[in-house]
């Protein structure tokens, strides 16, 4: 069963269309990296996922209609919508005691166990901790949670390298088990590169790019061209090329690598400039039909 | 900035999603919900124990600055002054108390569907399995425990206040009998929760009902929106019909269906607990105000569906 099915999923605030007929498929087990630039519909897309928002169209989380049955679900779903919505009058023992008290699946004893690594007091207020550690604290709780589904909203915005790695480290370590799933939304691409398993481009409430990471590193190329080779390379149609050093690096997709490499060094695109790519692409198109 | 390594000996991840999940009941859910509420407006038992402290200070200065001298005089005044002059300070005590949860009450209502998406904690709330219909009752529980605690404290102040003045009337060597029958707090705290669940349960259920649908309707000022409307039907009432039927249907509210001519020499318990438990509830109001507050709660709860922070 997939774990999320969405199809014509739409949504509109008033004339500002969010989602615009979003067709998504989540399987268990995956690490699902949905990208795009500030506003294109990542948070709208969450939060119809999380029964937040009602919605347009077919949509099912683990078999239920998330905006019908939001109580139910949040059994098997966690999220952190961002870094700051833990309540700041809160102490840690007391969010500790709610938690425990209301979720079916919470394991406090493991709660403990990752806050005892931090330095994290559990007398403090939330109030009283620094950004870093309220995450620390959230993602101890969400962890300590025996659930199928987990969303990230920008779960680590605003925090410093340190913790952000940090962030993700522990999510693959300690939680992640690959029958679990994770979906995490970010616009600080280079990151979380490395934890993705499958990758989306979401821009203007549209769909614009998908592909698992095995695809993507099968499909695309990245080659640094030697000047004298240019003009053969660009005879190949790139999707976009890009000046670095005064080297032209050409961006290609479908093309075989052997043919390439007479071009100059072949690599495998950060997901950065794949994104730059194909958004830069859509911009440029979009700019073209308005002249 | 705290920068504790967070290694990979982490604890061992459990991977038995076969262990049955434990089953949270609902009135557990409910539970914590309420302690969560407690949690947060600490003022809900911190105002009314300042208000019986206060109390419990003036009179104790009260009885000390005029050692004797309030009570002898007051033993010579003839039975039924006598009765309404040592009975007065309990009930103001009980009044201050009351007055103090009632206002902590609204207070509370007008913010609960509010701060929790003005500090957008509402996205923490609602990532737990925990139904809008559970926490929008479990915040309109709140007047209840409010009242239901100013009852129990009213009557430990009320105590309190029988065992010092005793102790002052003993002192002078005067017999505790008369103060012991005139305060009879057995017979009077029955009539100060029969007044707090009809009229601080039943008859004000509407008015908290309101400020919670305003609490989770209004994007910012809820105090505004819940004052200035009616405020505005008034006004526009007036000066288009030159009528007050809705100011005088709102004061009714307030006052409750009690607000009849007190007899003379009665107290202010007196008076509280003058209308009939038959009378209480054959009151029309009584039930449209119910239903009233009933739809006024279950709107809330559709609105905290839709609502996220602000």
């Amino acid at each position: 069963m997939a774990c999320i099915e969405a199809s014509g999923l739409r949504k509109s605030f008033g004339a500002t269309v969010a989602l615009d007929g979003v067709n998504l498929r989540v399987e268990e087990g995956r690490i699902f990296g949905l990208l795009g630039p500030n506003g294109a519909g990542k948070t709208t897309a969450l939060n119809a996922i999380l029964g937040l928002t009602p919605y347009q169209g077919e949509l099912r989380v683990l078999g239920r209609d998330p905006w019908a049955e939001r109580d139910q679900l949040m059994r098997d779903v966690c999220f952190i919508a961002d870094v700051a919505v833990l309540p700041r009058w809160i102490r840690v023992s007391q969010v500790l005691d709610y938690v425990a008290g209301v979720h079916p699946r919470f394991d406090r004893a493991k709660a403990e166990g990752f806050l005892a690594q931090t330095t994290i007091r559990r007398a403090s207020k939330v109030r009283q901790l620094s950004k870093g550690m309220v995450a620390q604290l959230h993602l101890a709780l969400v962890m300590a949670i025996d659930a199928r589904l987990l969303v990230l909203d920008e779960p680590t915005l605003g925090l410093d390298i340190i913790y952000r790695k940090q962030f993700y480290d522990s999510l693959l370590n300690d939680y992640f088990d690959r029958q679990r799933t994770i979906v995490v939304a970010t616009h600080q691409v280079e990151e979380i590169q490395h934890v993705l398993t499958d990758v989306m481009f979401i821009n203007r409430g549209r769909i614009v790019f998908e592909s698992s990471m095995e695809q993507l590193e099968s499909r695309y190329a990245e080659v640094m061209v030697h000047p004298e080779h240019v003009a053969a390379a660009r005879a190949l149609r790139p999707i976009h090329e890009r000046q670095l050093f005064g080297r032209s690096i050409l961006l290609f997709d479908h093309v075989d690598r052997r043919q390439l490499a007479g071009f100059g060094d072949v690599r495998m695109p950060s997901i950065a400039d794949l994104f730059v790519a194909v958004i830069g692409n859509q911009a440029g198109q979009r700019q073209g039909a308005a002249k | 900035m705290t920068t504790n390594t967070q290694s990979n000996a982490m604890p061992e991840s459990s991977l038995n999603p076969q262990i049955a999940p434990a089953v949270i009941s609902p009135a557990r859910r409910m539970y914590w919900s309420m302690r969560r509420e407690l949690w947060e407006n600490r003022s809900i038992y911190i105002a009314p124990l300042a208000a019986a402290a206060v109390a419990l200070v003036a009179f104790l200065f009260g009885i000390i600055a005029l050692p004797g001298h309030r009570m002898s005089t007051v033993m010579a005044l003839d039975p039924a002054k006598q009765r309404a002059q040592i009975v007065l300070p309990y009930d103001v005590a009980a009044g201050l108390i009351m007055a103090t949860a009632f206002f902590v009450g609204l207070y509370y209502c007008l913010e609960a569907l509010h701060s929790e998406r003005r500090d957008r904690s509402i996205l923490f709330w609602k990532s737990l399995p925990v139904s809008d219909l559970t926490t929008v009752l479990s915040k309109a529980s709140i007047p209840l425990v409010l009242m239901l605690f100013s009852f129990a404290l009213t009557f430990v102040t009320q105590f309190i206040m029988l065992l010092l003045s005793s102790a002052v009337v003993l002192a002078d060597g005067l017999s505790v009998a008369t103060l012991w029958t005139h305060v009879s707090l057995f017979q009077r705290s029955p009539m100060l929760l029969y007044h707090l669940l009809t009229v601080h349960g039943f008859w004000y259920a509407p008015i908290y009902g309101y400020l919670l649908l305003v609490s989770a309707w209004a994007r910012r000022a809820p105090f505004l929106w819940a004052v200035l409307p009616p405020l505005a039907i008034s006004a526009v009432e007036k000066i288009a019909f030159n009528t007050t039927h809705f100011v005088s249907w709102v004061a009714y509210r307030f006052s409750g269906p009690e607000a009849s001519t007190p007899a003379a020499g009665s107290t202010l318990m007196d008076v509280m607990a003058a209308v009939s438990p038959a009378q209480f509830f054959s009151t029309p109001g009584l039930w449209t105000g119910l239903a009233i507050a009933a739809a006024f709660i279950f709107a809330a709860v559709r609105l905290r569906r839709y609502r996220g922070p602000i």
